[in-house]
This record gives C-alpha cells, sequence and structure tokens, in this order.
C-alpha cells in the first residue's frame, strides 16, 4: 500500500495533487519518468508522470485532471488513505545538457510534467522561458512553481481570464521570432503538442513533448500504447514517454486515446451515479 | 505378470468430465471438470508401474509418475500430492497447462497400442485433492544456510526456482513487475483454463514455507540488478520471460481493434476485464473476431473472444493444420466451442474506417513450398490469391521476442542475437557470475513446464554455488 500523506485540490474538484509515500520510487526516479497506479483491487492501472519526488522524505507527487472513474477515485482518496499499487519510476528520463536557450511549453496538467523538466534544465546551465497555459484562470496550476524554475515564465488562457489572452503557441512565436532558440519542451493536451510541433517545425527548432498513449504494464510487454514516431511503431512506456515533436503522429494517438471511450462513459455514470446517490443519502441523513 | 499387464490394458482411458462446449462458450469457468476419486482410481489402476518408466524421462522435472499414481491408486491422495511436490511445486498447475501428449503420456508404454495414462489428469486430481482436503502440511525445509536469493520473475521458472531454494534452506525473495505474481499464469493462461485461484494458492504454499513476494517491483527500473548484490543477496535468478510482443509490421496495425495477444489477455485475465464494470479495466468486445497464429496463446485468445460475445471467431494461420503448434487438448476445445480456422492464410494489410476503428483485413491464400529451417514446410503466397476478410477485432498472436528492460541495465550479460540471455543448457549459468537465468527469456517462447525443468536445474546450481562456489 501507498500512502496519501498530502492532498490538493489545485482547481475545485477538478485539478488534484497526491503526495505519495514510495521511497523506493522517490529514491530512483528523474525527470519525465512515469508511475503507473492503480486504487483499489478491482481498478485500473494508469500512468502518470511524476510531478515532483522528495527522495529524502520518501516520497512522488502526481497531479491529475478528474476525467473518468479511475481519477474519480483517485480523487476520492484522502490523506491517510493508500494507493493499493504504485509501479516505477517506468520510462526513459528526460535527456538533459546544456543546450542553451530553451522554451518549454505547458498546457493544463502537462505542466505538472512540464515542471521536473524545467528545473532541470535550468540547473544543467541553460537560459529557460517557460510558457504555460489554461482554459481558464482556476485551471491554472503550479505557476510559482514553474516561475522559480524557469528564467522568464509566460501565462496564457484561452479565455483571457488570466495572463495573455489566447494560446500558448501565440507567445511561443513570439519568442521563435525572436531567434537562437536550441531546443523546445512542449508537454499538454496532443492538439496542444500537435500545434507547437507544427510551428516550431517551421522554424526548425528541435522539439520534445511527452506522450500520454493509453497504457496497462508499463514494461514494454503489451504494446498497448504504440505510437508512430518517423513512420515506425513505438511503445512509450520503454521507448518514451518522450518522442521528437516533428516525427510524432499526433492524429493516430488521438484516435487510440479514444479506443474505449463507450466503456470509459459506462463506467464513469456508474460511479458518478452511486456518488451522487450516496451524497443525497448523507444529506438526508443530516437534515 | 503378464497376464495382469494385459488385464490392465482393457480398462479404456478414463476421460476427463467437461463442461458441454455449448455451454462453455460463453462461461469463464473451468472447463474440465477434474477427476473424481472413483475415476482417478479407475485411471491409476492401468498404470503398468513400468521397472524402467518412459514417462519420466519425458517429464522436463522428472516426477516419480508411477510413484505418485501408485499412491492414487492405494487411495493415498494426500501422499500423492506430497510425491509431487518433492519434484514440481506447481502440480496443480501442471496438470492443467503441460502438454502430455509430448512428454510423459507421449512416453507412456500405453500409448504405443492405445491410449497412454491420463498421467495429466491423475496429476491434477492428486494436488486439487491436497489442496481442498488436505492437512496443510508442508514440504520439509532443510536447516536455515543464511544465503539469500533474488528472484527475479514469478512465472513457472521463477515459482520453481523458489520452491526448490527454499526447501534447501536458502532465503528466497521474489521480485514481480506486476502487482500480482504469478507471471504467465496469471496474466496469460485464461481463467477457464487454468483458475486463478488455483495459482494464488501454489503461491501461497510457497509463502508459508518462507519465500517472500514482492509486487510492484521492476527489476532494470524500480531497481537492477547490481543494486540487489550490493543489497545482499548471493545469487540472482532471471526468469523474466520473454515479455515483448511481436506484431506483423504490416500497414494498418496501430487501428483501433488490433491487440496483441499479451494486451489482450492481460486486460481479461490480471485486470479482470471480462468481469467488467464490475472491474475497471475494459477489454474490447469483438463481434467479428480474427486470431493470429496458432499457438497455445492463439487458442486462448480465440476462446476468450468466444466468452466475451463474439458472434464468430476466426484462427488465421498461414501453414496448415499440422503445422499448428498448439497443444492438441487446446485446438480440439477450441473447435469444439465453434471456433473456425482459416489456414494457409497470410494477412498483409489491416483495413479500417476514418475513425481509425479495424474494419477488415486484407489476406492472401498460401500453399506449402519446401521445408525451411524449422524443418516445417514454408507457407508460399498464391500469386493473385489475395481477398478480405471482415473483422472488428484482430489479436496478434504470432510470438514474442526478448523484453529489453533487465538485459539493458545489467552489466555482464552476453545476450544472443534476439537478445535473449546465453545460459548454460544444464546449469542456467549466465556469463555473469553469481547470476542465472532460465525460462523464455532464455529460449523465447516456450511452455510452463520448459521454464520450470529450466527452474529446476538452475536451482540445483545456485544450490552448489551458494554450498560449494561458482
Amino acid at each position: 500500500m501507498f500512502k496519501i500523506v498530502g492532498r490538493e485540490e489545485m482547481a475545485d474538484g477538478t485539478v488534484i495533487l497526491n503526495e505519495i509515500e514510495a521511497p523506493l520510487i522517490a529514491r530512483k526516479a528523474k525527470p519525465g519518468q512515469f508511475v503507473i497506479l492503480k486504487a483499489t483491487e478491482e481498478g485500473e492501472r494508469i500512468p502518470l508522470t511524476m510531478a515532483m519526488t522528495d527522495p529524502d522524505k520518501g516520497t512522488i507527487t502526481i497531479i491529475y485532471m478528474v476525467v473518468g472513474k479511475t481519477t474519480a477515485l483517485f480523487r476520492d482518496l484522502k490523506v491517510g488513505e493508500a494507493y493499493q499499487d504504485v509501479i516505477g519510476p517506468l520510462g526513459k528520463p528526460t535527456h538533459i545538457e546544456k543546450f542553451g536557450n530553451v522554451v518549454c511549453v505547458g498546457g493544463g496538467t502537462g505542466i505538472a510534467v512540464l515542471h521536473p523538466i524545467t528545473r532541470g534544465l535550468k540547473e544543467a546551465g541553460n537560459h529557460v522561458k517557460a510558457i504555460i497555459g489554461a482554459r481558464t484562470k482556476d485551471l491554472l496550476i503550479l505557476e510559482d512553481y514553474m516561475k522559480a524554475a524557469s528564467h522568464e515564465l509566460f501565462v496564457c488562457t484561452d479565455d483571457g481570464s488570466y495572463g495573455h489572452h489566447g494560446f500558448v503557441t501565440d507567445v511561443l512565436k513570439e519568442l521563435l521570432d525572436k531567434g537562437d532558440i536550441a531546443l523546445v519542451v512542449a508537454i499538454g493536451p496532443v492538439p496542444m503538442m500537435k500545434f507547437v510541433s507544427k510551428i516550431t517545425e517551421e522554424y526548425g527548432v528541435r522539439t520534445l513533448v511527452s506522450l500520454n498513449p493509453i497504457m496497462v504494464d508499463g514494461t514494454g510487454m503489451c504494446g498497448c500504447c504504440r505510437v508512430s514516431v518517423g513512420g515506425k511503431t513505438r511503445f512509450a512506456c520503454v521507448d518514451g514517454p518522450e518522442f521528437d515533436g516533428h516525427q510524432v503522429d499526433y492524429d493516430e494517438l488521438m484516435k487510440r486515446l479514444q479506443s474505449y471511450v463507450e466503456q470509459e462513459k459506462e463506467c464513469y455514470e456508474d460511479y458518478c451515479q452511486l456518488h451522487d446517490s450516496e451524497s443525497l443519502l448523507f444529506s438526508n441523513v443530516e437534515k | 505378470m503378464a497376464q495382469k499387464a494385459s488385464k490392465k490394458k482393457k480398462i479404456p482411458r478414463q476421460p476427463m468430465p467437461e463442461q458441454k462446449p455449448e455451454i462453455r462458450r460463453r462461461n469463464f469457468d473451468e472447463v474440465p471438470l477434474g477427476y473424481t476419486p472413483e475415476l482417478a482410481r479407475e485411471e491409476a489402476a492401468r498404470c503398468l508401474q513400468c521397472r524402467n518408466p518412459g514417462c519420466v524421462k519425458g517429464c522436463p522435472v522428472s516426477v516419480d509418475i508411477p510413484g505418485f499414481i501408485h499412491l492414487i491408486l492405494e487411495g493415498d491422495f494426500s501422499g500423492a500430492a506430497h510425491n509431487l511436490w518433492t519434484k514440481n511445486a506447481l502440480p496443480a498447475v501442471c496438470g492443467r497447462v503441460c502438454p502430455q501428449e509430448l512428454q510423459c503420456e507421449g512416453n507412456c508404454i500405453l500409448a504405443k497400442k492405445g491410449e497412454p495414462v491420463a498421467i495429466g489428469n491423475l496429476e491434477r486430481f492428486a494436488a486439487d485433492w491436497e489442496r481442498e482436503h488436505g492437512t496443510g502440511t508442508l514440504p520439509a525445509r532443510a536447516k536455515p544456510t543464511g544465503k539469500k536469493v533474488a528472484v527475479v520473475g514469478s512465472g513457472p521458472s521463477g515459482l520453481t526456482v523458489a520452491g526448490d531454494l527454499i526447501a534447501k534452506g536458502h532465503e528466497v525473495t521474489v521480485l514481480e513487475a506486476f502487482h500480482k505474481p504469478g507471471g504467465v499464469l496469471v496474466y496469460g493462461i485464461p481463467e477457464f483454463r487454468l483458475p486463478k485461484d488455483i495459482v494464488a494458492q501454489e503461491i501461497h504454499t510457497l509463502e508459508k514455507q518462507g519465500v517472500e513476494v514482492i509486487c510492484n517491483a521492476v527489476v532494470g527500473r524500480s531497481v537492477t540488478v547490481d543494486e540487489l548484490f550490493e543489497q545482499g543477496y548471493d545469487a540472482v535468478y532471471v526468469g523474466v520471460g520473454a515479455g515483448l510482443p511481436r506484431f506483423l509490421n504490416i500497414p494498418g496495425e496501430n487501428l483501433i481493434g488490433v491487440l496483441s495477444a499479451n494486451e489482450y489477455l492481460t486486460r481479461t485475465n490480471l485486470m479482470k476485464g471480462y468481469l467488467f464494470p464490475k472491474y475497471d479495466t475494459p477489454v474490447p468486445k469483438g463481434k467479428d473476431v480474427v486470431v493470429l497464429g496458432a499457438g497455445n496463446v492463439a487458442m486462448d485468445s480465440a476462446r476468450t473472444a468466444m466468452r466475451l460475445g463474439a458472434d464468430r471467431v476466426r484462427i488465421v494461420y498461414r501453414r496448415s493444420r499440422e503445422e499448428m503448434p498448439a497443444r492438441a487438448a487446446e485446438i480440439h476445445h477450441a473447435e469444439e466451442e465453434g471456433i473456425e480456422f482459416f489456414l494457409l492464410t497470410n494477412p498483409t494489410r489491416y483495413l479500417g474506417d476514418e475513425k481509425g476503428h479495424l474494419t477488415g483485413m486484407e489476406c492472401l491464400r498460401m500453399e506449402l513450398g519446401e521445408p525451411d529451417e524449422s524443418g516445417r514446410r514454408r507457407p508460399v503466397p498464391i500469386e493473385g490469391s489475395e481477398f478480405e476478410l471482415q473483422c472488428d477485432l484482430a489479436i496478434v498472436a504470432v510470438g514474442s521476442g526478448a523484453n529489453p528492460l533487465l538485459t539493458e541495465t545489467t552489466t555482464g550479460l552476453e545476450l544472443n542475437k534476439w537478445g535473449y540471455i546465453l545460459a548454460q543448457p544444464e546449469t542456467g549459468k549466465t556469463t555473469r557470475r553469481g547470476v542465472w537465468a532460465g525460462g523464455d527469456i532464455v529460449t523465447g517462447a516456450a511452455t510452463v513446464i520448459l521454464a520450470m525443468g529450466a527452474g529446476r536445474k538452475a536451482a540445483d546450481s545456485i544450490h552448489e554455488y551458494l554450498t560449494w562456489g561458482w
């Protein structure tokens, strides 16, 4: 069992942070690596890239958006309760060295994944500019952390409720126009990574993306997470999760992410109904 | 004596009671129901108790077959189980999944003129009886040696090593990458062929003997072999299985609805996808299912698809019936359950719709040519024989390669050109001192019992090393 020692709702009920006791993983994990988590005996295994690790304290931190039953189950775990299984660290760590000027682009909960990489790149002597974005101000996470992890931070919201009104790609373009950028790291929703890669390709700037396909074992055994990169099939769990953004077939990835959309909906609706009827029951009791 | 023998031959082989095909094809309960004590003793009476038994020579772990069968005949079922345990840590598993027709039963003297003794069925009977009625007495354990062994992988070879070495007095820790131990016995072989409770209980027996099992430990990522030695282990056994699914590498293979058998079976068995939505992991339910390949894994996949509600399930295989690598019993069971065989057929590409869902496959008809390096006649495409085959789910069961997770992070382990670990066949010793390997990561995908045989040899060699040195 892997106990939750810290919990925070970064956006009310939708973006959740869990700090989990996992000393062996915390000691080994490097930026860019992920864990697979399973909350209960009947639960599903899902991959999440670690946002932070504390080897001294023996904890890892994950940040996720509640999108289905599994993440709703995670959300409902309280401090002191535990995940039944946490496996990791998995995947290849980010290759970090001194590249020069680097831009780190993060969207949604992708910012959580981007954070340790940004910090690592800054520590390696790069000049790091970061651009983070969210649909709206309430969903924006880790602004302070990203400010500390970079030299310069730009914030965007789709609805203009905070920072630049528009997409992260607008700011990215401005930075690319000024020139001399050695590397762009983009982590977020698939469409964001797709458009960032499209723009950087025009400028000929190397781009790294971190992919989040559906996985089962996370050790290269099942091939569920296969993605087409440069026309070749690669397994995101062992060959990735990071790949050359200019080589990834994003459209295929988006389709494959929909593989179980029907079943996921069914599962989530059942869970929500159960949840609602339970809270109804308790509210009646309170009355 | 001669008269007695000829009389024995006249008792027919006792068939195993089974669930009827039309019922079992839609449920996940075990297909063979097991012998009653009466049937078991009747069958045991057929054994000639050969002085120089061929069956034992045919068994990769040299089970004392006439010995345990004699105990069944005498009604000492518990004794029979304990006799089995001296050579085999997992008799309830082996009685169910070994290819007996190629091993013990294939070498039975009765097989020459008729039906061999049903050794597998009897092994299963004794192990099941002990599990259900036994007193829980454990196999004897030698005095503690103070030596520690790490076993990487909790599949059949790893469990055999663990069982053998714990009995010899060593401390044993088994490391498993998944959240449940058992390896292929748990994620691969379906419930209807090997109930997971039985696997859990066989592992529990090992734990009661003192074996420590640690799950969620991915050796190569969570911990390396070097670190295991630093932690004070005296020897490491690598039995991680093959674990890298092969695909056909033809166009369209990443369409939704094309899955490796590993994924399909893991979702169904380990994650219990067949109980969705009680369990959260979904498994695709095809109506028109094609399984590519004709080994045991292909049969397991096809029979699983039928149980998940398919209207039609077809095995597509590029060679002919004679070359099908599956165990005879599995092919027979699959056919009884209505699985169709499309032989001498080779897919050339997958077809899909605009949403990326699989809709069918383009195939070529084949004919058999000259024998290839495997000794089997090589399938050759018939020109102009392209045709389309409709399907909404395709399971790729054409074998596995070597998973590099452990080998990439371990120095001093020599590999062959396919990435399998080089190990001495008689001892399992690798090129690195203190490290042994066996099972599919050495041989490539094979059977449960061959992996157990490799585990047995390695355990003997590890014991010798811990006693006398490398």
